[in-house]
């Protein structure tokens, strides 16, 4: 039993690392430091470094231009891009509905679709969700119907991630509306530039608006777009669900976080002449943080192990996604309560794209409460945590 | 990266399991507990046949060479048939002092006995005023002559009144809770001056207070160097620590299996209680409770295997014996309110589960000792 690397991993780790501190523009690294969003210009300038140097697509097959890379390998990856703060490619496209296409589409789809994901040519949105359909996703009622060789597709779709930047979007909608729920949905691929396709901006508790509603009146979508068979959509949408998420735990994250918290108590007074870095019960906080940190990165070392020699990511990575968020959110939290009244004035537009003045309050107490609002959708997406809860329950303990 | 166990530690976990499965029932534990000695002299005598009084020691003394990976293989089995036999008190802890710190005629003299199982020791280290702190010692050793004499009160000895040798840890100099100045002491249990006040943990093992009144022994006596015992006793002490959270861990692992299968059965409102979400989530995070345990064990366990320093080792352990013993609390009493009123039955495992697991945590310091260990290392 050892966790150690072996010689090849740690040649690949200082791979990355020189990679990494060479080719993450600097610009980019002072906005991730100090909570300022990229563009989506800077988002796809970096995914196209990636690309050039061949790791854009860790889950990627070699075939279709993936890195062949193995569990540890990607987990080395993730771990340094976490650790410089280097952006994961959005996932939309090159994590989520790339899968789908490789195993359910056909040659010509593949043909059109893959090689402009990889080159981040193309920017890909979801829609899954619905304003009824949340945790109980199979109960969408986005309708298409076969109008000769189109969909017409009606209705609308929620909780869709940067759509604005979206040239396609992946969509699940209803094609048989006479079977049991999950029997009657399709897996759809549609140009966001189709007349009759809105977009509504749904502003969150930080004042962003990085989600949207896309409203479906009489969209016409070619049938070409259709993946798989009619009808299977909600087989193919379980595969995109269950597909092995890199770094779900978020562990690199949390270590850039807790070294932050770390050096933000020792500056931040307690009002009684010492600073909160002395402070009796915030320092048995960070190290209660701490050691979540140590027993959530060994959880997740022992499913990769797992993973490592050939067995299939079980049930069991929802205890990374449920304890990795209520870890990150408890660091929110904390972050909140170092800042004291410094994280009271509501200015949004200071962590935007061309703000030009200092941002408001030392440290990063400026973002504290902003943060701590819009990441509470840690535990909501992705399966809530209390679905992840409902798949231990079902599939680990057998209830 | 490799996390399964060696073809050695295979073999080892299962000879434990096989033990447990067919020695160790509740019923029989029980009846182990009611006997004067509270530990089976048969089971003792298994053990060293087993070869597992041998796991700590190294090769060169004649021992297994038992590393901590091992070491947690075998309390996780021991947990989860909850042991009363002085196995960690005698083996692991006295042992290990005597090998690490011994001379070589005190290891000669002693070694080959413990491995036999004709010798049992028992660490007295705590006292009334150290809490968890094991260099906080006010005993004191005196040199009179070639002798040391030795006067203080140890409390909660683990199977002191099993052992026949006391190690006894007694400041020769220094101050209170000065690291300098601590020596152990070699010490007969029915020496002249030695009074012990046996009882019964809350978890059926044996121990005992300890009070040492002008109790005289041969500067032979001494393990290691005058008043430098104090890197070798916290370091024996860690490996305790470690050894009680893996056995915790063994134990959650049969609270969690023994509530998920009540839950199947019992059956209330007409359908078995485990079909309710409320309860269904309390499971789920029991289980993850189980696996965070497990997770930090597994890193303490690496890491005293490893090559860091003393410090890196202790803040592992800290880490790991404060993390478990959060588990510990959540799952040892949803085990119980998930049994509803058989679960606060004597009559039933799991209270008896609750309360290993209860003891422990405070075992070697609770969850909240630990967590402030951590943060001042």
């Amino acid at each position: 039993m050892n966790a150690d690397f072996t010689t090849e991993e740690l040649a690949f780790q200082s791979e990355v690392r020189e990679f990494l501190a060479n080719e993450f523009p600097a610009e980019l690294k002072h906005k991730v430091d100090n909570r300022i969003r990229l563009s989506k210009e800077e988002i796809v300038r970096w995914q196209k470094i990636l690309h050039k140097k061949g790791w854009m697509a860790p889950n990627w097959p070699q075939e279709y231009g993936g890195t062949g890379w193995t569990p540890t390998q990607k987990y080395i990856f993730s771990t340094e891009m976490g650790l410089m703060g280097a952006p994961e490619p959005t996932p939309f496209g090159v994590t989520m509905v790339a899968p789908v296409i490789m195993a359910y589409g056909t040659e010509e789809q593949k043909q059109r679709f893959l090689p402009d994901i990889l080159e981040s040519n193309v920017w890909w949105c979801q829609g899954y969700s619905e304003p009824n359909a949340g945790s109980d996703l199979a109960s969408l009622k986005t309708m298409a119907v076969r109008d000769g060789d189109y969909y017409v597709v009606n209705g609308n779709k929620t909780w869709n991630t940067y759509g604005q930047y979206a040239d396609w979007i992946f969509c699940l909608v209803r094609t048989d509306n006479s079977v049991k729920k999950q029997e009657g949905i399709s897996f759809l691929l549609i140009d966001m530039k189709t007349p009759g396709i809105t977009l509504k901006p749904i502003v969150l508790l930080d004042g962003h608006a990085e989600v949207n509603e896309v409203f479906f009146d009489d969209v016409r979508v070619p049938v070409e777009n259709l993946i798989g068979e009619e009808n299977k959509g909600w087989t193919y949408a379980k595969v995109l669900l269950t597909h092995e998420r890199t770094n779900i735990a978020g562990v690199p994250r949390g270590k850039r976080r807790l070294a932050s918290l770390k050096r933000i108590a020792a500056e931040t007074d307690d009002g009684f002449g010492g600073t909160m870095a002395e402070n009796a019960d915030f320092k048995a906080q960070l190290a209660e943080a701490e050691i979540e940190l140590q027993a959530l990165e060994y959880a997740e070392l022992r499913t990769l192990a797992a993973l490592s020699v050939g067995k299939a990511p079980g049930p069991e990575s929802s205890i990374l996604k449920i304890v990795g968020t209520e870890l990150a959110q408890k660091m929110d939290e904390m972050t909140v309560e170092l800042a004291g009244y410094n994280c009271l004035p509501f200015v949004p537009e200071q962590f935007e794209e061309g703000f030009e003045g200092e941002q408001m309050g030392p440290g990063s107490s400026a973002a504290a409460a902003i943060n701590y609002f819009n990441n509470r959708k840690l535990s909501i997406f992705g399966g809530s945590n209390e679905v992840q809860r409902n798949i231990i329950s079902k599939a680990v303990l057998g209830l | 990266m490799d996390f399964s166990y060696s073809e050695e530690q295979q073999m080892l976990q299962e000879s434990v399991q096989k033990f447990v499965m067919q020695k160790y029932d509740f019923y029989t534990r029980d009846d182990i507990i009611k006997t004067e000695a509270g530990y089976s002299t048969e089971n003792w005598t298994m053990f060293a046949e087993l070869g597992w009084l041998t796991v700590p020691f190294s090769e060169e003394d004649g021992g297994f060479g038992g590393n901590a990976v091992d070491l947690m293989v075998m309390m996780e089995e021991f947990g989860k048939g909850m042991l009363v036999e002085p196995y960690l008190s005698a083996a692991v802890m006295g042992g290990t002092l005597v090998a690490n710190l011994g001379n070589d005629e005190q290891k000669s003299a002693l070694i080959p006995q413990i491995m036999e199982g004709g010798l049992i020791t028992a660490v007295a280290y705590a006292e009334q005023g150290s809490r968890f702190n094991p260099l906080n010692v006010k005993t004191s050793a005196a040199a009179e002559g070639g002798d040391v004499v030795l006067n203080g009160a140890k409390v909660a000895v683990l199977g002191a009144p099993n052992a026949q040798i006391l190690i006894v840890s007694a400041r020769d100099s220094g101050a209170q809770t000065d690291a300098e100045g601590i020596s152990l002491y070699l010490v007969e249990a029915s020496a002249p001056g030695v009074a012990i006040t046996p009882f019964t943990t809350i978890d059926g093992r044996k121990s005992g207070d300890v009070t040492l009144t002008d109790v005289r022994v041969p500067a032979s006596a001494r393990l290691g160097a005058a008043g430098g015992a104090a890197a070798a006793l916290s370091a024996v002490i860690d490996r305790a620590t470690l050894a009680a959270a893996a056995e915790a861990v063994g134990a959650m692992d049969s609270l969690l299996a023994k509530t998920v299968e009540y839950s199947k059965t019992r059956k209330q409102f007409g359908t078995a209680i485990g079909t309710f979400q409320a309860l269904q989530h309390r499971m789920a995070d029991m289980f993850i409770q189980c696996q965070l345990a497990r997770s930090i064990v597994v890193r303490a366990a690496m890491i005293l295997d490893g090559d860091d320093d003393a410090a890196t080792k202790a803040k592992a352990v800290s880490s790991a014996k404060s993390r478990v013993g959060k588990s510990i609390r959540l799952v040892g009493q949803e085990a119980v309110q998930i049994h509803g009123g058989i679960g606060v039955t004597d009559e039933l495992d799991v209270g008896h589960l609750f309360k290993r697991v209860t003891a422990l945590d405070l075992m070697f310091g609770n969850a909240e000792y630990h967590l402030q260990r951590f943060a001042s290392l």
